[in-house]
């Protein structure tokens, strides 16, 4: 087998891999769509609790993303610049969430929160419904998002290193000043980036949102969770409606991200 | 605050009925069955993705062909897109109105089928930035000195990517474990048969029988926990081959 055939034979393995896995599948969204018919799809998106539910989503990414953000930034600048007992420690819960199931996520927080469970009670007691309301769900999806700026912050912090920090020190400047004027503006495509990342995420959450919301129609659902609404009361058109508008935008989010990868250098 | 409060909730719930009731609520026949099915998905998913992620890693960075900049951008695509249409959308090709004639829905098979799309990313990311900076120049060497190249890519290349593919591996395999969202519709969920770990976690919560779903919560937590120590060894390990 000389050099030229064993490229083609690499490229067919894995265009081919990337076409039964990846391609099809998603090329299935449109056709489906399609076979359903529009006018279906259409009424199902417009029909209110799918607008609600989308609704629901919007709101808990609009605090989950900036509560992890501020602290994505604020973990990486303490792992990479700061020396503290149990680094490695934080440094673990901070990466838990990637490896950790989502249902066990849930689940932990349904215990945390439920009847019995050690926060559940006070809540109760002071008429707070956290569990099968929105609380918990911004609770949760906070916990599996949280890694995602912090993981693109640190290496490029790492990479950047403190000296032009140091030398805005020399000249006087306060550790405030010294943030907002050399470190934000060095790690903001890193930030930006992170962003992204957390906000696909969080819309696309599923698992551990599912145990604590009771995903009540019209109030609790999520947009994921509209889907297998829509799947398990057999309306096809519905589910395939609602899985189309989440795709493009997943498709929207992958644009922006690839026209933000050459910023951050090479990763 | 986030992170720990709740972990610590489910480890004290899972201890509430002692050692004992924790053991048998393991080896609990069905939670047993789950945790070996998914176990086993897991490995088989791993790999598969060891095999066909360095393969596109691969030919993402040593070939040149039209459309390149395309497939790479949309490798990243199953982790912007929810897994639950994911899902879906395996089920809508591979599934009992199949245009391809293929049904495998309800069976293992789609399990391993779906999170091979949503583990795709995890050994192609961490695999192309390594072989992007390798050095050709050894690999020439090796050639002009009449290495085939098998022998190459097993003594030159392979040492060199191997932490890559290796982190990539448990990245995945993590992520096989703890899948839920594009399993929920495709599986159809049978007990003994296509019902995973995190799935049991689910039914069981929402029965209410907090002891079984904590205890089999706890194993996977474990399993996460034991995942991310692995890799944060294997990024010591690539780190000192590259100061040596």
């Amino acid at each position: 087998m000389n050099a030229r055939s064993r490229r083609y034979s690499v490229r067919l393995v894995g265009l081919g891999y990337l076409a039964v896995i990846l391609l099809a599948p998603l090329s299935m969204l449109f056709w489906r769509i399609w076979a359903e018919g529009a006018g279906k799809a259409w009424s199902a998106i417009t029909e209110h609790d799918t607008i609600h539910a989308f609704e629901v989503t919007l709101i808990l990414c609009a605090i989950a993303v900036p509560l992890n953000t501020l602290f994505g930034i604020v973990c990486a600048l303490a792992i990479v610049r700061r020396r503290f007992p149990g680094k490695g420690l934080v440094n673990a819960f901070v990466d838990l969430p990637l490896a950790l199931s989502p249902v066990v996520v849930g689940f932990s927080l349904f215990l945390l929160y439920g009847r019995t469970g050690w926060f559940g009670p006070w809540f109760t007691s002071h008429g707070i419904q956290v569990l099968f309301a929105l609380p918990a769900m911004v609770l949760a999806t906070i916990f599996v998002s949280v890694p995602y700026v912090a993981r693109e912050v640190v290496p490029t912090l790492r990479e950047i290193g403190d000296e032009q920090e140091q030398a805005a020190y020399t000249l006087g400047a306060s550790s405030w000043q010294a943030f907002w004027r050399i470190t934000l503006p060095s790690i903001r495509w890193a930030v930006i980036y992170g962003v992204v990342v957390t906000t696909a995420r969080c819309l696309g959450e599923y698992g551990a949102v599912a145990i604590v919301s009771g995903s009540i129609s019209g109030s609790t659902e999520t947009a994921t969770l509209r889907v297998q609404d829509y799947y398990e009361n057999l309306d096809q058109a519905g589910a395939y409606g609602v899985a189309l508008l989440l795709g493009l935008i997943a498709i929207a989010v992958l644009v922006v991200m690839t026209v933000l990868k050459p910023n951050e250098g090479v990763a | 605050m986030i992170v720990a409060l709740p972990i610590a909730a489910l480890v004290w719930a899972s201890r509430a009925d002692g050692l004992g009731g924790f053991w048998s609520a393991v080896t609990a026949p069905e939670a047993l069955s789950a945790l070996e099915l998914t176990l086993a998905v897991a490995a088989i998913v791993a790999l598969v993705n060891a095999v066909f992620g360095t393969v596109i890693a691969w030919m993402l960075v040593r070939d040149e062909f039209p459309g390149k900049q395309l497939v790479n951008a949309v490798i990243d695509l199953p982790f912007a897109l929810p897994t639950i249409v994911a899902g879906l959308l395996v089920l809508a090709l591979y599934g009992p109105h199949s245009p391809v004639g293929i049904s495998v829905a309800y069976t293992r098979t789609a399990i391993v089928l779906v999170l091979c799309f949503v583990t795709l990313p995890f050994v192609v990311r961490t695999v192309q930035p390594v072989l992007h900076e390798l050095d050709t120049q050894m690999e020439e060497a090796a050639r002009s000195l009449g290495a085939g190249e098998l022998a190459v890519f097993r003594r030159i290349v392979l040492p060199s990517i191997l932490p890559g593919i290796l982190s990539g591996v448990a990245m995945a395999f993590a992520r096989a474990i703890g899948e839920i969202g594009s399993i929920v519709i495709l599986s159809g969920n049978i007990p003994f048969h296509t019902e995973v770990a995190s799935v049991y976690v689910f039914n069981q919560g929402q029965n209410g029988d907090t002891v079984q779903a904590s205890a089999v919560a706890v194993c996977l937590l474990a399993l996460s926990f034991t995942i991310l120590l692995g890799i944060g060894g294997l990024r010591r390990l690539a780190t000192r081959h590259e100061r040596a």
